[in-house]
């Protein structure tokens, strides 16, 4: 396959889309593990919602 | 109204009590609309999303890299327009959506309206940025110039700008359900830039293309190349629900931590 004389326009801007695409996601799930850990930590020291389960006991 | 004092008003057992079935139609949506059941759905939805995203990925970068020819004039530059095109599409899309969730904020004071609207800013931002440095990348081989100011062109920069005027604004307040109504109102005047956008091709003499796939009488593309840009646009559209859906979530999760630390918080001082 040749891209011509403009391939690195081209190949650039795949590399663009690249990294705003892989930005994205990085971006979701690292906010993700973030908020969950942080929900785990306020729960840990029980701060839980009023409507959250009552944790039971513990089963085998 | 916060999300979590919607469901007390509104919510399944409030409404299953007034008398309404689980299985009608309005109490699906009524459910929808409740963020844990939201959560609930995002958690199923997602893996099927991204599966579903990368698989049509896949085709639609086969069909772009090794099917579709060279343009007759533009050479293998026309490879750039697969991707600069959804992307101007859903940085437009963002917008619009983002519109359609501030009635939701303002009118009907819908529980996720927010929250989607402030999901879909920073992908919306993503967007145009690509869609603004590919057609970079492609007008400098063909117009010989990186940049010109000409109206679709400045139009998109708008959008752009506009998509950081809002993200600043949410971050100025602590308060998202304040910050959500004045970025609610902001969204809804910026709305008038988007057929500005659509139409600035043929309202005034730009060096930009006018339209070629969404217009009276058919697209002027070739079907070898119309048909890898329907698979992209296809592609990049998945994802953009993917992100959103996750984003979405993640702000429920984010306002939920807010609302427990302010409750410590609260509790702390009275103790």
């Amino acid at each position: 396959m040749s891209l011509g004389p403009h391939a690195g326009f081209i190949l650039g801007a795949y590399a663009v889309a690249a990294a705003v695409i892989l930005g994205l996601v990085v971006w979701v799930v690292a906010d993700h593990r973030a908020q969950r850990r942080t929900l785990a930590e306020l729960d840990a020291r029980g701060v839980r919602r009023r409507s959250a389960p009552e944790k039971g006991p513990e089963t085998p | 109204m916060s999300a979590d004092g919607a469901r007390g008003v509104c919510g399944p057992a409030a409404l299953r009590a007034k008398g309404y079935d689980n299985m009608t139609y309005p109490m699906a949506l009524i459910d929808l609309a409740n963020p844990s059941r939201f959560l609930g759905l995002a958690e199923r939805a997602l893996p099927w999303l991204a599966g579903a995203t990368a698989l049509v990925f896949a085709v639609g970068l086969y069909l772009v890299w090794f099917v579709a020819p060279d343009d007759y004039q533009q050479g293998a530059t026309v490879k750039i327009m697969f991707v600069h095109v959804p992307a101007a599409w859903l940085g437009m899309f963002a917008w619009a959506l983002m519109s359609v969730a501030a009635l939701g904020t303002l009118v009907w004071r819908h529980p996720l309206a927010d929250v989607a609207a402030r999901a879909a800013a920073p992908i919306g931002a993503s967007f145009t940025f690509l869609c603004l440095v590919t057609g970079a990348l492609w007008g400098r081989p063909m117009w010989g110039a990186y940049w010109v100011w000409d109206a679709r062109l400045t139009s998109m920069l708008v959008l752009l700008l506009m998509y950081f005027g809002i993200l600043a604004l949410w971050h100025a307040f602590d308060d998202p359900a304040r910050a959500g109504r004045l970025v609610a109102v902001l969204t809804l005047v910026g709305a008038i830039n988007l057929p500005i956008i659509k139409f600035s091709v043929d309202w005034w003499n730009t060096l930009h293309q006018p339209a070629s796939v969404f217009r009276l009488g058919g697209p002027t593309i070739a079907p070898s190349l119309l048909w890898p840009l329907i698979a992209m646009a296809l592609a990049f559209t998945l994802l953009f629900a993917t992100v959103q859906i996750a984003a979405m979530r993640n702000e429920i999760l984010r306002r939920r931590v807010r609302s427990l630390r302010i409750r410590a918080a609260q509790a702390a001082q009275e103790a």
